[in-house]
């Protein structure tokens, strides 16, 4: 890719803060215009958050997050509702409409967005479920879905309006191994087919590295790594190593901030507020 | 920062009034912005029939039930009034002037308060703690529109008819009662109905009355669920919330409006 064509999202310096605790501490990410981009690092440190950010849900403290032109804490609603529609999120819970059922969920978008008669929405909804490999279970309540199938018929939700963009949130996080293979070659082929722009969020450092052209490491609100799958591997960074390798032991910590462990225990009945 | 003592009081005193007037706002806010998105409704009146129907038809049930009881509770205790002065005649009168007036738009919205309220502010805070609402606005569709509006118009129309079919039912059951097991003239328990019922001072005056607690009852539920702590546990508290707050609130207002009404002119 020629680094010169304007990248589909560019965030520059951005700064963000929930409460007292610091999410981003400047942070700069170019996602380009046809490439898969994933997005790693571990467990809170606001992946999901910048997901938030990229669709206008939150606002920064600070810096710029322009999507296609526009800079999205800026737009009026009505612009970023025009934005979204050209944006596919799918969320981290899958976030269906538990009134409705697999068809309507997925039928949803095209039906306040459209005005197709009912016979091409059906159509495309099935196209769209059979792609998920679920046409089967259109006539499925969100409760009979297990968690994995609810991850699939988000996604046929969020390409059911053909979006420019799709954010990924942990698409293969309860997936079996063969399902898992089926995700990571669709996300790949509809981004290559529909000349998509993918991000995705996930741990799956395998996977994701298997289908991504370009991976972002964020740890403590910075970016730490940033390059190709073939790039990183070779990274100068012990962090980065540690963490594409899965090594318990290095920089990353596994725990979150606490107080000495024996102290804490015998520190007896203050119960959970004891370390603040 | 919690500080001991009686300083500590007045510090919460003050936490609390701060963040009952947040709410307040909070809630004046989501009214306006309710209201300002019914008109997009006009041509999507699909979504209000179906709330309609989980709203209003659901509660149908219990609202016969209960008007039927109340009726013939109605239906005893005013002829034991009346036999007394040997004005049993009138008790067609007595029972629907009281549910007219009163009993039925009152219990009714207390009624819908227990059943439908709760129901709304369940379902819509649960919709906020698993990300639907969320997941809403992402797909470029506003939940105000799509979800909150429709349920609290649809609570705001179900409530005068539940009232009406609360009066009409209780009507029956004070007949029932009074003329078929106690004997009142049943020409007397109609005709003396017809006579002292005013159609614009009692009825129209009792359908505005369950139009306020219909506006009320609904706002406080979509509120409360829109407002919850995405949690179960927040979800739970909300749920009593709307149950609790919208009874005071009805019954308050219908002191209010009672005497507005009612009053001598
Ligand atoms: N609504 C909220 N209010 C306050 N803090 C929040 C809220 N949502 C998230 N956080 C905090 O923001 C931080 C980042 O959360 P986020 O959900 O973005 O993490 P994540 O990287 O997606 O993690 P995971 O991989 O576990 O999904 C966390 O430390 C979390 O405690
Ligand atoms: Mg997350």
């Amino acid at each position: 890719m020629s680094p010169d064509i304007e990248p589909l999202v560019s965030i520059r310096d951005l700064h963000f803060a929930r409460g007292r605790k610091t999410i981003f501490d400047g942070v700069d990410i170019d996602i380009r215009r046809g490439q898969v981009t994933a997005i790693m690092g571990p467990s809170g440190t606001g992946k999901t958050t910048l997901l938030r950010l990229i669709g206008g849900q939150l606002r920064p403290d600070k810096g710029s997050v322009r999507v296609d032109g526009l800079e999205v804490p800026k737009l009026r609603t009505r612009e970023l509702y025009r934005l979204r529609q050209r944006m596919g999120m799918l969320f981290q819970s899958g976030a269906l409409l538990t009134d409705l059922n697999v068809f309507d969920n997925v039928a949803f978008p095209l039906r306040e967005h459209t005005d197709l008669p009912e016979s091409m929405i059906r159509d495309l909804v099935l196209m769209k479920l059979e792609a998920v490999g679920l046409r089967g279970a259109r006539g499925l309540t969100t409760a009979e879905l297990s968690g994995g199938m609810a991850r699939r018929v988000a996604l046929a939700r969020a390409i059911a309006l053909d979006p420019m963009m799709i954010l990924y949130d942990e698409p293969f996080t309860g997936q079996d191994p063969i399902s898992m293979g089926v995700l990571v070659k669709l996300i790949r082929e509809l981004n290559d087919a529909l000349g998509l722009t993918s991000v995705i969020v996930s741990h799956d450092v395998q996977e994701t590295s298997a289908i991504a052209d370009d991976i972002y490491l964020l740890s403590d609100g910075k970016v730490v790594a940033h390059g190709s799958p073939g790039e990183l591997e070779h990274y100068d960074s012990e962090w980065a190593r540690q963490f594409l390798k899965a090594l318990p032991d290095g920089p990353v910590p596994f725990h979150y901030p606490a107080p000495d462990f024996a102290e804490d225990l015998l520190a007896g009945s203050e119960g959970g507020r004891a370390w603040q | 920062m919690a500080i001991k003592g009686p300083a500590g009081w007045f510090q919460a005193l003050g936490a609390s009034a701060l963040g009952f007037f947040e709410r307040l706002g909070r809630g004046h806010l989501l009214l306006f912005s309710i209201l300002g998105r019914l008109p997009a409704l006009v041509p999507r009146f699909g979504l209000v029939v179906q709330q309609i129907y989980s709203v209003g038809v659901l509660s149908l049930l219990i609202i016969l039930v209960s008007g039927l009881f109340v009726g013939m509770v109605l239906g005893l205790q005013g002829y034991y009034t009346l036999v007394d002065f040997g004005a049993e005649q009138s008790l067609g009168t007595v029972v629907a002037l009281t549910l007219v007036r009163e009993l039925g738009p009152v219990v009714a919205a207390l009624l819908f308060a227990g059943r439908a309220g709760s129901a709304l502010t369940a379902e819509i805070g649960l919709m906020k703690a698993t990300e639907q609402l969320s997941g809403m606005e992402m797909m470029a569709v506003d939940p105000i529109k799509r979800t909150l509006a429709p349920r609290f118009l649809a609570g705001f129309l179900s409530l005068p008819l539940l009232a009406a079919i609360f009066s009409a039912i209780g009507i029956m059951g004070g007949y029932i009662v009074g003329v078929q097991l106690l004997g009142v003239d049943e020409g007397a328990y109609w005709s003396q109905m017809q006579n002292s019922v005013n159609f614009w001072d009692d009825i129209i005056n009792g359908v505005i009355k369950s139009l306020a607690f219909g506006f009320v009852a609904s706002w406080i539920a979509v509120f409360e669920g829109y407002d919850a702590v995405p949690t179960s546990e927040g979800v739970s508290r909300a749920t009593t919330r709307t149950v609790v707050h919208t009874s005071l609130a009805v019954l308050g207002l219908d002191f209010i409006l009672t005497a507005l009404m009612f009053g001598e002119p």
